[in-house]
């Protein structure tokens, strides 16, 4: 026999289902007059500063059926690389910018659309510096457990190149967490959940 | 001294895989590729901050958050509570706890659900809250109904409420369900059983607990909730600061 160990164990996963929309953006499919906005709905609080930018995409299955029942979550830092958080011990982030945003996407097309800024650089654990990058956290019916993945600018090429997360994705596959220009501030960032183009998703 | 480090990380056996195939909506929905596990960075180390200023005063009571009237929505009345924490066993405050659920009869409502119970025009189905300084939390309800789902021919959900937690960092956002003691669609339940380990199965049901019950009013569950942890070390190999 030994000393037993305490800890507890992680509550375990479960899908959100086709109906996560009513707890999380209740107002986007018609439960209204509970909150009087959806959380998440907007990652700016004031006016929104001239370099804000559009990020946009859809989520798709492995029969490349786009997904119209998911809900994607956005956490990002701020245009300095400061996340508007309590666990943030480097500075203070914008006051005007929450860094974090939630969108059921469109709910006839799937597309999500969410209005924010490109971030800063913020430091790995070593204190290497990461390339600009959105986390991205997709839940959906048939998601067991929420997909979490990295959204990386295709423009900032030099950053990403010494990026260390990056750096530990398979070559061929980086291409799946690259956003590309679509127009004057407008970034398009699919997502893959399966098959060809898979994108690259975390264990983090 | 201790310092924060990185996050535990998910022990991916006890979470229920990607792929369940008894669970058909999984089959094209989950990745081929193994995930790619990297220790935490502030980027998952951090998360939002939801004060107490968003949750206004009918947000944990489904009962009455969706009546224009003041009449309680239909159903058995229930209290849940519990207290989340961490797998230190440290309780979690400030974390944003959102929960969405079917009526009484087993009906969501949602602009795509068609099922053919009926609607309770007392009843939206959604509520939040935030947990007090040791973690804990409470709401009340109706206890939602089981209902049908198109999988094989013939499966029924067991009852259950979806749970979504903010913990303080994104690295610990989780959305689960909360089932219920006693149920027993829950053994038949294709995403239930896609959790292996009966006792990671058995922490997503919620017992009765007759000392929380209020007297000639509403029964009450308890459910506690378990977030990941966050390492305390001297001796882990970071930056100062990160
Ligand atoms: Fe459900």
């Amino acid at each position: 026999m030994t000393q037993k160990l305490d800890y507890l164990k992680e509550s375990p996963s479960q899908t959100a289902g086709p109906y996560v929309h009513i707890g999380c953006v209740p107002n986007a499919v018609g439960v209204t007059g509970v909150y009087a906005q959806d959380l998440g709905s907007a990652l700016f609080t004031g006016p929104e500063p001239s370099d804000a930018i559009t990020v946009k995409g859809t989520v798709y299955d492995g029969l490349g059926s786009a997904l119209t029942d998911a809900m994607i979550e956005i956490w990002q830092a701020d245009a300095n690389g400061l996340y508007a958080s309590a666990q943030e011990t480097r500075g203070q982030a914008d006051p005007g910018f929450t860094g974090w945003g939630r969108s059921a996407g469109d709910l006839a097309t799937g597309e999500f659309s969410f209005r924010t800024c490109k971030p800063g650089r913020v430091p790995y654990v070593d204190g290497r510096d990461q390339a600009p990058h959105i986390t991205f956290w997709i839940v959906a019916r048939g998601i067991n457990t929420g997909l979490h993945t990295r959204l990386y600018f295709a423009d900032e090429v030099e950053a990403n190149a010494l990026d260390p997360v990056l750096g530990r994705v398979d070559p061929a596959r980086v291409g799946t967490l690259l956003a590309h220009p679509e127009a004057d501030g407008i970034y398009r960032f699919n997502i893959y959940l399966q098959g060809e183009g898979e994108t690259v998703f975390f264990d983090m | 001294m201790s310092k924060p480090g990185g996050y535990i990380n998910r022990d991916r056996l006890w979470h229920p895989p990607a792929l369940t195939p008894a669970y058909k909506s999984s089959v094209t929905r989950s990745p081929n590729a193994p995930l790619l596990s990297l220790p935490t960075s502030i980027s998952e180390e951090t998360g939002p901050v939801f004060g107490d200023s968003i949750i206004g005063e009918l947000d944990n009571d489904l009962i009455l958050n969706f009546s224009s009237t003041g009449e309680a929505a239909i159903g058995p009345r229930i209290i849940v509570h519990g207290r989340v924490m961490d797998e230190y066993g440290r309780g979690v405050p400030g974390a944003l706890i959102e929960v969405w659920q079917a009526n009484a009869g087993g009906r969501y409502r949602h602009s795509k659900e068609t099922y053919i119970a009926p609607l309770d025009p007392n009843f939206g189905g959604c509520g939040r809250m935030i947990t007090a300084e040791d973690g804990s939390y409470e709401f009340r309800t109706v206890r939602p109904g089981p209902y049908p789902w198109p999988n094989t021919m013939n499966d029924w959900r067991p009852a259950h409420i979806h749970f979504s937690l903010f913990g303080a960092a994104f690295a610990q956002r989780l959305i689960t369900q909360m089932y219920f003691e006693g149920d027993p669609l829950v053994a038949l339940c294709p995403m239930a059983n896609g959790i292996a380990d009966d006792r990671a199965r058995d922490m997503l049901v919620a017992p009765l607990d007759m000392n929380a019950t209020i007297p000639m009013d509403c029964l009450a569950y308890r459910f506690d909730i378990v977030l990941r942890g966050r390492r305390q070390t001297p001796f882990e190999n970071r930056k100062d600061g990160l």
